[in-house]
């Protein structure tokens, strides 16, 4: 190993381009390194000069309180003040996303033995998934950098929700996709972009090539690259609105869908803030993470009781879970662990069985992450992981009309009839 | 053997601004020995005290991450491109 010791050298990344507008990004103070600490000021980095460690927002929170946030429009803006946002923010085109439906799910929890069970519906937003929301706090930080290219390496939803984002905006988009990504979903993201590049490889290969753009090319704003600490913190949105939905208060348990494992870590994080505020009580939850076999790299670390996350090269119909090398897989370890949760796969027929369940339960269509999430929810009560007499929400972050082909030879119909009272009486129906 | 090397944004205070230098050596662990000799201090903001990888950062030989590889014993043969990108990017 090397023992050379760097000459003194100031490391801080510099930021280029117009100066960026006072209040810019609302309360937020700083980016602050999750493994080191180290603090720079706000601009577009999304890796410590020090350690390479992922950069996170940091703020000073002025006084929140429930009645400002229940004033404010029914989208994610109502939670403005806990986000890198400018206070006027709604004035700029933006998709509006969040404020989606926290349904009862009395038929599945039935079904799999749940007493109080919830169904986030996160596929009812703009481009019909959760994207949107992280999507728009991109956008916003985009906006402040002058940036000139709106573009992300994506496994599908989120390349529908720049693109669309972009449109709406005004400003350039280009986005990255496998090029084995399922066509509603290729289409879903053509329709609003005439710079849609399909990639030979994977999602990994895909987000290695933008990661290299992202370090050449001066003013584009990869969301899930150079602009990643503002993007991730949309998804602490679901967290902030479930505890609203619920009257103020946190569930005892939730099931996330895990892909980088972002999303689940800022789900967490949005409970801690809700805490600190004094907006909920405090109260102790766990925190179970829903991996695709194909792709379990964060589960079999789970299983295995390591720290250490072996990448994979992913093999699942989950295409939108499927990162080999997860971001924040080990942030996902440590929250699972502490909070007394855990994470789980199941096989891809298990996805499959998922979303047939929750569609006919709940009249839910959901994409196969939704599925590996309602999935991994059953199995989690089967082996006794999940406490079935505790109020559980389950996450569905996209629609299933995005991956028709993974059940299209799954369901159908039960029989094809001449139009005649007598074909229809023989199929046994009535 | 002579490997052309990518430098991240974040790095390349080490190299003068250069985003893409050359280097020598058979396998990564060399190619970055000889890194380390033209700009002093960049292998260990690549490698941890260990001498290993540290956990952020992705080094592809071609287009594969070394860690499906032989990690730092990974063959470079001659005009091998390397990457070095931090590895906190993508996903939700």
């Amino acid at each position: 190993m090397s023992t050379v010791v760097a000459e003194k050298v100031d490391l801080t990344p510099t930021t280029a381009g117009p100066a960026i507008r006072e209040g810019a990004f609302g309360n937020a103070r700083a980016l602050a390194c999750r493994e080191c600490g180290h603090e720079i000021e706000l601009g577009p980095h999304y890796a410590c000069s020090e350690c390479f460690g992922p950069l996170e927002i940091a703020y000073d929170f002025p006084v929140v309180t429930r009645e400002e946030i229940e004033a404010g429009p029914r989208n994610i803006w109502r939670y403005k003040a806990l986000l890198p946002v400018p206070t006027d923010i709604e004035q700029s085109p933006n998709m509006e996303p969040g404020f989606t439906r926290l349904l009862k799910a009395g038929n599945l929890g039935r079904e799999l033995g749940i007493d109080n069970l919830w169904v986030k519906d996160d596929s009812t937003n703009p481009t019909n998934s959760f994207k949107d929301r992280v999507v728009a706090c991109a956008l916003s930080a985009a906006t402040e950098f002058h940036s000139k290219v709106f573009a992300c390496p994506s496994t599908g939803n989120l390349a529908n929700a720049v693109a669309a984002a972009g449109a709406r905006a005004g400003i350039k988009t280009v986005v990255f996709i496998p090029s084995n990504l399922e066509t509603p979903k290729q289409v879903n993201s053509a329709v609003f972009t005439e710079s849609l590049v399909a990639v030979n490889g994977n999602y990994d290969d895909v987000n290695k090539l933008a990661s290299e753009i992202a370090g050449e090319e001066e003013g584009w704003a990869f969301v899930n690259v150079n602009v990643r600490p503002y993007y991730a913190e949309g998804s602490k949105t679901l967290g902030y609105e479930i505890a609203e939905q619920l009257g103020w208060r946190l569930p005892d348990q939730i099931v996330i869908p895990v892909a980088s494992g972002s999303q689940l870590t800022k789900v967490h994080k949005a409970f801690q803030e809700l805490i600190k505020l004094g907006l909920v009580e405090d109260k102790p939850y766990k925190v179970f993470g829903a991996q695709a076999e194909g792709c379990s790299p964060v589960s079999a670390a789970y299983k295995t009781g390591t720290d250490a996350i072996r990448p994979v090269k992913p093999d699942t119909i989950a295409k939108s879970l499927a990162i080999g090398n997860p971001a924040d897989g080990i942030y996902v370890l440590d929250i699972c662990r502490q909070t007394g949760g855990a994470v789980e796969d199941i096989t891809d027929d298990e996805v499959r069985a998922g979303i047939v369940l929750l569609a006919r339960t709940e009249g839910i269509f959901t994409e196969t992450a939704g599925g590996t999430t309602v999935g991994v929810l059953k199995k989690l009560v089967e082996t006794g992981q999940l406490d079935t007499t505790l109020e559980t929400v389950v996450i569905n972050t996209g629609h299933g009309l995005k991956t028709l082909d993974a059940i299209a030879g799954q369901v159908g119909p039960a029989a094809t009839i001449d139009p005649s009272y007598a074909a229809f009486r023989a199929t046994g129906l009535a | 053997m002579s490997v052309s090397v990518r430098v991240p944004t974040i790095l390349r205070t080490y190299t003068g601004g250069e985003s893409e230098v050359t280097a020598s050596g058979s396998t990564l662990s060399e190619v970055l020995d000889d890194l380390d000799s033209s700009y002093a201090g960049i292998k260990a903001r690549i490698l941890d005290d260990n001498g290993a990888l540290r956990r952020f950062v992705n080094v592809y030989v071609g287009n594969d991450d070394v860690r499906f590889l032989d990690d730092l014993a990974t063959p470079t043969p001659d005009g091998t491109q390397i990457s070095v990108i931090p590895a906190v990017a993508g996903g939700c």
